[in-house]
């Protein structure tokens, strides 16, 4: 999907926060493992956490620059949406939070998962 | 870049704090890099044996290693905030290596298993916020909405209301100017800027230190204005007990479907400039249920805070929350 953004700055603003609180856990993470380098990373992102990837990925190499973790590759793994829909009492997958329930078409639901943003593994040496 | 307080990447400022004006760090390197006799090499250990074959001479050591080291290192500043700040050191080490050499120095990759939200050291202060709040039976309440709904004007209007009745105290968050605060202090009540420079929301280590300057009000109600804004706000937790998101009826009916993270972290939703409305096409009916696709648990109040229609009703929100909060440990 191509999205077209009139102000580049502003939407981006929010992975720029996540890319720096993700390489304060990095380097944390790496201290503790004895680790010198980075070489990958594997994030969890569900699809209602409002994280652009593309935004993302382009604020990590910013952020990453100059660190351990100069020049890793980034993995991003999507999470898919979970709710409750209380008009047909169970638990359903959705891609946007304002999706009806794939079952019943009812509008009232719980969120439950998808609004991951997690670091699960890295890769180091 | 301070990793921790921002400073020098996007001048985050706490009013009266030292980050008013700019510094800098100066430390003597023995004190801090308390390692420093292995700093370069951090204790790992690289040689560079070669094997020679049998029969040749050995070709002189001439190969390139690069390195890259990093350790953090934390300092207290007279005014008690500490800071940790990370360090990298790059090397090169340039040698060659005859046709037969090996380097010992290649390290096979290994994986690290983290399972960490992103956001953990946020949370785990915003959790350490949260018990100072509870402790002080503090009722913290996280405004957010778009910029320009009426959020200080609203505040303003609530703290002229509340008067002496008991202790209350406003953070203000925006990214330029103190001008918000003095709205607010000029109603008598303790207030502090927190200017975020270019970050786009308030996180818990700027609560934490602005209440350190602001005090708690205890038994009372802290209101945290955050920065206009319905995206990030809403992955930094504060330590808040509820968050309030503030809508205008000049805005569009399908806020709540387009920032619908912001809506479904909010426990009620305050539509302002109510007075506006026979002026309007503005579908109020449907800014309600949009708000309800997205968060079915939704509380909504419709006000004017210039007109006044409405106030009673979140006098009387607030003056409920405050006492669920006092009548639990």
């Amino acid at each position: 999907m191509i999205q077209l953004r009139l102000s580049p700055g502003l939407p981006a603003m929010h992975e720029v926060s996540l890319a720096m609180a993700l390489m304060d856990l990095v380097c944390a993470q790496a201290t503790a493992a004895g680790a010198s380098r980075v070489t990958r990373l594997v994030l969890e992102i569900g699809v209602l956490s409002h994280v652009d990837a593309h935004a993302l990925r382009f604020a990590f190499d910013s952020a990453a620059s100059g660190s351990p973790a100069d020049g890793a590759v980034l993995e991003i793994r999507q999470i898919v949406g979970t709710t409750y829909c209380l008009d047909c009492e169970a638990s359903v997958t959705i891609i946007t939070r304002d999706a009806p329930c794939p079952r019943c078409g009812g509008v009232k639901l719980l969120a439950q998962g998808g609004d991951e943003m997690r670091l699960k593994e890295m890769e180091v040496v | 870049m301070c990793a921790v307080c921002g400073c020098g990447q996007g001048e985050k400022q706490v009013e009266n704090l030292h980050h008013l004006q700019p510094h800098d760090h100066p430390h003597k390197p023995e004190e801090l890099h308390a390692n420093s006799a292995n700093a370069h090499h951090n204790g790992d250990e690289h040689d560079h044996t070669r094997t020679v074959a049998e029969g040749r001479a050995p070709v002189d050591a001439d190969h390139r290693h690069d390195h890259q080291h990093w350790h953090e290192h934390t300092h207290t500043h007279a005014d008690c905030t500490t800071h940790a700040h990370p360090h990298s050191h790059a090397h090169g080490h340039v040698h060659d290596h005859g046709p037969d050499a090996v380097s010992a120095g290649a390290v096979a990759a290994r994986l690290v298993t983290v399972e960490q939200d992103i956001l953990a050291r946020n949370d785990a202060i915003a959790m350490e916020n949260r018990r100072a709040f509870q402790a002080a039976r503090t009722l913290a309440l996280n405004l957010v909405s778009s910029p320009g709904s009426g959020k200080t004007t609203l505040l303003v209007e609530t703290l002229k209301r509340i008067g002496t009745s008991y202790p209350v105290a406003v953070i203000e968050g925006d990214q330029e100017t103190t001008s918000d605060a003095d709205r607010i202090r000029a109603t008598g009540v303790s207030a502090i800027q927190v200017n975020t420079g270019k970050g786009c929301h308030l996180d818990a280590e700027l609560i934490r230190a602005a209440m350190t300057r602001l005090g708690i009000a205890s038994s009372g109600i802290l209101f945290i204005e955050n920065v206009g804004n319905l995206v990030c706000p809403a992955s930094f937790d504060l330590g808040e007990a509820q968050k309030v998101v503030i809508v205008s009826v000049t805005e569009g009916e399908d806020k709540p479907l387009k920032y619908s993270g912001m809506f479904a972290a909010s426990a009620l939703m305050v539509v302002t400039k109510c007075d506006l409305l026979p002026h309007l096409d503005f579908d109020l009916d449907r800014l309600v249920d949009n708000a309800r696709r997205v968060n079915p648990s939704i509380g909504v109040l419709k006000l004017s805070a210039k007109s006044g229609d409405g106030m009673d009703r979140w006098m009387h929100w607030l003056d409920t929350a405050r006492a669920l909060r006092l009548a639990v440990d």
